[in-house]
């Protein structure tokens, strides 16, 4: 949680990308028809946050606070800072499917 | 005997689970079979398990996977169409067919396995559907593949009616098996709770189990 808390600060006041997502699955609905098919994602969403914060005793929460809003995620539960300093926190269930992920990069993701 | 068969689906593993009898027996038989698929499965939720990789990470994971699947199948004609998982009802329907097309126009497969437009469930497996059928619509009659389509709906029966194709795979079930499990990150979660669930309930396993002896399909007709 510390270095995630560095690298956020690390990032604050530039220039970055964002990918950051939810989801229920593609069948959720089909399994269970009282459930609701949810689903969103960014993929490269250009960001500048002026402050960024990890908090939450585990599974964490993220805060980003942009110019004008904020970027929120919950449910993190894994992180990774990637050989190109990208950084990479998902949120996995019990059966190790990802159900969150919020992530940055200096550089634009792979599209 | 087919001439050549082309499987048009969007994800690594939807060839194992929906048509990996099919395609075993088609490539046993000597049968070339190309295997179009539309995107690499980046934004799966399934990350294996316990999970080994990350939304950055599984593009590349799940290529190799669709490789060692096509090993299992021997599919020897692999094309990468380069889509975005999720994205594919999004995409220009009319340019998606000219790509499909164009496969048809080189390979003149005299079939074609896809996903039955409406009854695919996940909006990319009718997208992907629904993009083969406008492609090979646009050929004249005698010279259309014969589609055969899967349905997986809950409602498929009422209103397609029953499946007028069933293939006994039995013979090449391991065969199946192998390509599933070829899609490592996608089923090893899959596989560890047939295990539990194996424990607690042997009867839903064998009623699983007897869902590998055979594979069912629906040949599409065209208007005209």
């Amino acid at each position: 949680m510390h270095e995630v808390q560095a690298a956020l600060d690390r990032f604050a006041n530039q220039e970055l990308y964002l990918h950051l997502e939810t989801t229920a699955g593609a069948y959720a609905a089909h399994r269970n028809e009282k459930a609701l098919q949810v689903g969103a994602y960014i993929r490269n969403g250009r960001i500048r946050y002026e402050r960024g914060v990890i908090t939450g005793g585990g599974p964490y929460r993220i805060g980003l606070k942009i110019e004008l809003g904020w970027v929120y995620a919950e449910g993190l539960t894994d992180w990774e800072i990637d050989a190109q300093g990208r950084i990479l926190l998902a949120g996995h269930d019990q059966d190790g499917r990802l159900a969150v992920a919020l992530e940055l990069s200096p550089n634009p993701f792979a599209i | 005997m087919e001439r050549h068969v082309l499987v048009v689906l969007p994800h690594p593993d939807d060839e194992s689970f929906g048509c990996g009898g099919a395609i075993a027996l088609h490539t046993n038989a000597g049968t070339p079979v190309t295997y179009a698929c539309g995107t690499l499965g980046e934004m799966g939720r399934n990350m294996g398990r316990p999970f080994f990789a990350t939304r950055e990470s599984l593009p590349k994971i799940r290529e190799k996977e669709l490789r060692n699947a096509c090993d299992a199948l021997a599919v020897r004609d692999l094309r990468l169409m380069g889509l975005r998982d999720k994205t594919v009802e999004f995409e220009d329907p009319e340019r998606l067919a000219d790509r499909i097309e164009a496969f048809i126009k080189e390979l003149q497969p005299s079939l074609i396995l896809t996903f039955y437009p409406g009854h695919a469930v996940h909006p990319d497996h009718d997208a992907m559907g629904a993009a083969t059928i406008r492609a090979v619509a646009r050929f004249a009659k005698e010279n259309r593949p014969v589609v055969h389509c899967m349905a997986i709906t809950k409602n498929r029966e009422t209103i397609l009616g029953k499946p007028d194709v069933t293939i006994d795979i039995s013979a090449v079930r391991e065969q199946k098996l192998n390509a599933i499990k070829a899609h490592r990150s996608q089923t090893e979660a899959l596989f560890a709770n047939w295990e539990e669930e194996k424990k607690k309930n042997p009867d839903y396993i064998k009623r699983m189990e007897q869902n590998w002896q055979k594979e069912v399909y629906w040949t599409y007709s065209f208007e005209n």
